[in-house]
């Protein structure tokens, strides 16, 4: 009994994934309860402050979907949540922007990180186009503005036969459906890649750890 | 944009005016910015340089 269920267990395609997320992502990696030292900076907090500002976003949008736009327009609750999801969405892009630039100078794609950073920059072009169907969802003067110009500029580049950003409702599902899915997994995806290789040095601690061997210098280096 | 409608007086009435009235624009020559979305970057950037500069609390070195 013992030998066939271990012998299933082997053959189980759950185990098998099991095993390879536990030899890419153990326990230690996926939740660690410390990280280098020089990770005490300001400058390392943006990516966190990011997901936290996403966390209300989506939220307050679930919210918002729930109750739907004659709530959102006309009580005080819902005109209160419509600010807390345009806010949080402000704190979002500045916090993911301040990140940008930080790993952009520390060249954060060293060390085998390039999936790392190719997750981050399609995590913000996606975040764009739900912050985009966002202002066509708002159902008023100023969407109305906004999908009548983006029209004409989607018409110009040539993809405007793909999104009609003039019917709400297909906007709206964009905005509340597909946007927010496409960025929560690839935030996810961004966020295990990050566990999985580590948090990125600052360029200056190739020079201050000579003493270690070149394989892992190299490493972390990216070569 | 966020229910105009509602906003009686007081403090309401001063933000509406803060940010529903006619958006400033500042040119330089072919190009030209919000002042809103210009203090947006300026802000940003402001808060790149201190999070670079200022030390984070407890760090031992």
């Amino acid at each position: 009994m013992t030998a066939t269920a271990g012998g299933s267990e082997k053959r189980s395609w759950t185990a098998t994934v099991r095993r390879a997320g536990l030899r890419a992502l153990p326990p230690e990696k996926l939740l660690p309860d410390e990280q280098p030292v020089y990770v005490a900076s300001w400058v390392y907090v943006f990516g966190v402050l990011t997901v936290a500002a996403l966390i209300i976003v989506i939220g307050s949008g679930v919210v918002l979907a729930l109750k739907g736009p004659a709530w959102w327009h006309v009580s005080s609750v819902g005109l209160f949540l419509n600010s807390v999801h345009l806010w949080s969405v402000e704190l979002f892009f500045f916090f993911m922007v301040v990140h940008l630039w930080a790993k952009f100078f520390m060249a954060a794609w060293r060390g085998r990180r390039a999936m790392t950073w190719v997750t981050g920059a399609v995590a913000f072009i996606v975040s764009i186009g739900a912050a985009f169907t966002g202002y066509l969802s708002q159902q008023n003067f100023a969407s109305q503005w906004i999908a009548s110009q983006a029209k004409d500029g989607l018409n110009s580049v040539g993809i405007g036969a793909f999104f009609n950003v003039l019917d709400f409702g297909q906007m709206f599902t964009w905005h509340v459906v597909l946007l927010p899915l496409g960025i929560v997994v690839v935030v996810l995806a961004h966020v295990l890649l990050v566990r999985k290789h580590g948090v990125v040095p600052p360029l200056p601690a190739r020079d201050s750890v000579t003493a270690e061997s070149g394989d892992a210098v190299g490493e972390r280096d990216g070569r | 944009m966020m229910g105009e409608e509602t906003m009686v007086g007081g403090v309401d009435t001063i933000l509406a005016a803060g940010l529903n009235g006619t958006p400033y624009y500042i040119h330089w020559g072919w190009f030209q910015i919000s002042a809103s979305n210009l203090a947006v970057i300026v802000l940003m950037l402001l808060v790149f340089v201190l999070a670079v500069a200022v030390p984070f609390p407890g760090r031992r070195r």
